[in-house]
């Protein structure tokens, strides 16, 4: 073989090795790389909820029913993360509700009748975004505020106004989204008079657990959601009629409808065919007794006679929530590798390039008192954004999936390696750097036979540091569909299935103890032997 | 007093020269018009309190201070235009810490300067100066530098001073940071080793005992200007300033060094 021949088959499998991490079809910026018009599969979203879930894997499985191929990208983020990725286009379609449409996206005044919303978000999200909303699948899912029987009972609790007037005396814990958008807390707050004596974030998977505990007294739930029946809560009775109907459709990105008129075809049979009572019987499937998504969306679509022709794909497994915890992660050992791999591609890329910028810089602003300092202050600034808001910053430049999640995880990356390499090399043994620049060293041998050599161990330290903080937050890149670990552990909050969460959770701290251990042997390796070992 | 060799003849060739040299740190000028003059083959010494300027004074001559006027020599060649890499490695340095390079072993250390100026074989001459200064090479040229003792460590960067011959040695307290008894055993090594290398050189010290042993004069200095220069024994005959007899009594007391 010639030297061009393997360097071209080496090549190869690199791209063979890189599309088998990241998934075909994707490229690095998350976007869909574009093949002809009617294979490209269309990418179906959903928000990190067990009805969202669903509701994706139906639309999923609904369009391949009819041989349309459908790339799967669950639990994005929340409301905000996942509008703009649709809007961007970086999704086709997911699951979206009027009422949140109405007041979270267009900042309205919630309306009492549901069919005057979804005339007002149908016209207005075309109008002002081009994202189209299929007709509603037939069932409401509203918030439901909801408390113990027992705190209903002895407060006499019947209706929200009467809540008002207990709440000074009650802990409430609202999901993050529902405290932060104008139709949930603030606007009922202020709807109400509601004042409650503490009011603490919790995720939909832990609400319940935490009322049912007596952690908290009051919670955020939806009028679907499978936990409300499970531990038998008392749903208080909007009497201000404060919150909008919120009637669940898909919503279709800016310019789909026109370009694949058979996705809205396949889609259009689901609208009007789902009632309350079976979503509730769905979701608690889901929730409560631990099935997969994908196996009670098969079923609801058999049952419309809206499923493939053929036996349904995915294989129900009834036995599935009886299993141990160790056989459940066993079973899952291909895929958890699988994943596994992936997350470390994530975080190797970002430190990658963060190692390749920020040791030069470092040692560049070392030699530059007076820049350095608000450079390296400014990176710093960076550490402080929440990952998640950093996430959401990167849908509108560069889409969703493995691309702005390498680039949030090398934003975060950059700062301790940056930060060790340059106070490394500035304070590297002035005695020694005096010595060495009065016995006629020039300041490029000063820089590379003495700083850099001394300051090595504290760059590694940096690197290590960064590494681990990159595998804790990759784990966040689930959010934007980059996959990785997070993937089971954002299903596995969105369904309640602690399972899952662990299955995601263990091999991701592993991971952290495994490249930690790693790089300090890299750390020990670059350590000058003439310094003390400790 | 030592038996150390006589003051030159003052026509004898000036190493080192200071001419109205002024400096300062941001605000706080270290060097007021500063006047020196080093001749070749003696041991000058630089003594006065801290902040006298002895330290800003001697790294002059080095080029790692550039002041901001007056000027300066070394061999006669003015140092401003003299080439600053090519002007350090002509001469030894010895500083207060001895600043070894703790990721190289002793030898290595000491053989940095033939090496920097491309001399064969610098491993032969870095064994030669551990010699010299004491140190079997055997024992010590593979050596890390933490490993030494204080009096060790200063012996090594010695040795590195000397390693490639230079006629011209800088000492910044070169026994500052020794406990006392390493301190007057290495004092005594040391005026040995100078008078048998027959280099120049110029030592700033604050220890007014090491000043009488080691050097032929002493210069006096106070708020970065050089007071007088002269012997021991002229200073304390015909002092130029009230503040010569008052640093020499504070430094010695009233009777002859130990």
């Amino acid at each position: 073989m010639t030297a061009g021949a393997s360097l071209r088959s080496r090549g190869a499998a690199l791209v063979l090795l890189l599309s088998t991490v990241f998934g075909p079809a994707t490229s690095l910026t998350g976007q869909e790389v574009s093949g002809s018009v009617p294979t490209e599969p269309i990418v179906v979203a959903s928000k990190p909820f067990a009805e969202s879930f669903l509701l994706a894997e139906l639309f999923a499985q609904r369009l391949e029913a009819v041989g349309i191929p459908v790339d799967r990208r669950p639990g994005l983020g929340a409301t905000d993360l996942a509008f703009r990725a649709l809007r961007t286009g970086a999704i086709d379609v997911y699951p979206e509700y009027t009422g949140t449409g109405l007041v979270a996206i267009l900042g309205l005044e919630p309306e009492g009748d549901a069919a005057d919303v979804y005339g007002i978000v149908s016209t207005r999200f075309m109008e002002r975004y081009g994202v189209r909303w299929m007709p509603p699948l037939g069932f409401e899912n509203s918030y439901a505020i909801a408390v113990r029987p027992e705190t209903a009972d002895s407060l006499n609790l019947r209706t929200l106004s009467d809540l008002a007037a207990a709440a000074p005396d009650l802990v409430a814990g609202f999901s993050p989204d529902f405290i932060g958008r104008p139709d949930g807390l603030p606007g009922l707050a202020a709807t109400y008079d509601l004042r409650f004596e503490e009011t603490r974030p919790l995720l939909q998977s832990v609400k319940y657990p935490a009322i049912a505990e007596g952690a908290v007294d009051v919670i955020d739930g939806y009028t679907t959601d499978g936990g409300l029946d499970r531990y038998g809560l008392v749903v208080l009775d909007d009497d201000a009629d404060f919150f909008p109907p919120y009637e669940a459709a898909a919503l279709l990105r800016p310019g789909l409808a026109a370009a694949r008129p058979d996705v809205v075809a396949a889609l259009a049979p689901l609208s009007g065919r789902l009632d309350a009572a079976t979503m509730r019987r769905a979701n608690r499937r889901i929730e409560v007794d631990g099935q997969e998504p994908a196996v009670v969306a098969a079923e609801l679509l058999a049952g419309l006679s809206l499923g493939a022709p053929g036996a349904t794909t995915a294989t129900p497994s009834p036995d599935v929530a009886d299993t141990g915890l160790a056989e459940f992660i066993w079973s899952r050992r291909g895929e958890t590798a699988r994943q596994t791999l992936r997350h470390l591609w994530l975080v190797a890329i970002a430190l990658g390039a963060a190692t390749l910028l920020a040791v030069p810089l470092g040692v560049t602003l070392a030699r530059r008192p007076t820049v350095a300092e608000p450079v390296v202050r400014a990176t710093g600034v960076l550490q402080t954004i929440p990952s998640i808001a950093l996430l959401a910053f990167m849908i509108p430049l560069f889409g969703i999936g493995v691309g702005p999640a390498v680039i949030a995880l090398f934003l975060y990356a950059v700062f301790p390696i940056l930060r060790n390499t340059w106070s490394g090399v500035r304070d590297a043994d002035p005695d020694a750097v005096d010595a060495a620049r009065a016995l006629g060293m020039t300041d490029g041998q000063i820089l590379l036979r003495v700083r850099l050599p001394l300051a090595a161990p504290v760059v590694m330290a940096g690197v290590r540091v960064s590494a681990v903080i990159a595998v804790g937050t990759a784990t966040l890149a689930a959010f934007i569909g980059a996959g990785g670990l997070g993937d089971p552990i954002v299903a596995g909050l969105a369904l309640s299935d602690e399972r899952l969460i662990i299955s995601g959770a263990l091999p991701a701290a592993l991971l952290a103890l495994v490249v930690d251990a790693g790089l300090s042997l890299v750390e020990s390796a670059v350590r000058p032997r003439g310094l003390s070992e400790d | 007093m030592s038996t150390h060799t006589p003051p030159r003849r003052a026509d004898a060739a000036a190493v080192l020269e200071a001419d109205g040299v002024s400096h300062a740190f941001g605000e706080v000028a270290a060097l007021q018009g500063a006047d020196l003059r080093v001749t070749d083959g003696e041991c000058l010494a630089l003594v006065g309190e801290s902040g006298s300027g002895k330290t800003t004074l001697l790294r002059c001559f080095n080029a790692l201070v550039r002041p901001s006027t007056g000027r300066l020599r070394v061999r006669g060649r003015a140092v401003a235009d003299s080439d600053p890499v090519a002007l350090r490695r002509s001469m030894g340095y010895v500083p207060q810490q001895g600043g070894l390079l703790p990721h190289w072993t002793v030898g290595r250390n000491v053989a940095l300067v033939p090496t920097l100026l491309g001399r064969s074989n610098p491993e032969a001459a870095a064994r030669a100066a551990l010699e010299r200064v004491g140190l079997p090479a055997v024992e010590f040229a593979d050596r890390w530098p933490r490993t030494l003792s204080g009096g060790q460590r200063q012996r090594a960067a010695l040795a590195r001073a000397l390693a490639a011959g230079p006629d011209l040695v800088l000492m910044d307290e070169p026994l500052g940071a020794l406990d006392a008894l390493a301190r007057a055993e290495l004092r005594h090594e040391l005026g040995a080793l100078i008078r048998d290398a027959g280099v120049t050189v110029l030592l700033v010290t604050h220890d007014l005992h090491e000043a009488a042993e080691l050097a032929d004069r002493i210069a006096v200095m106070k708020d970065g200007r050089v007071l007088q220069a002269d012997t021991l024994d002229r200073l304390r005959a015909a002092p130029s300033d009230p503040y010569v007899t008052e640093l020499l009594d504070r430094g010695l007391g009233s009777a002859v060094a130990p």
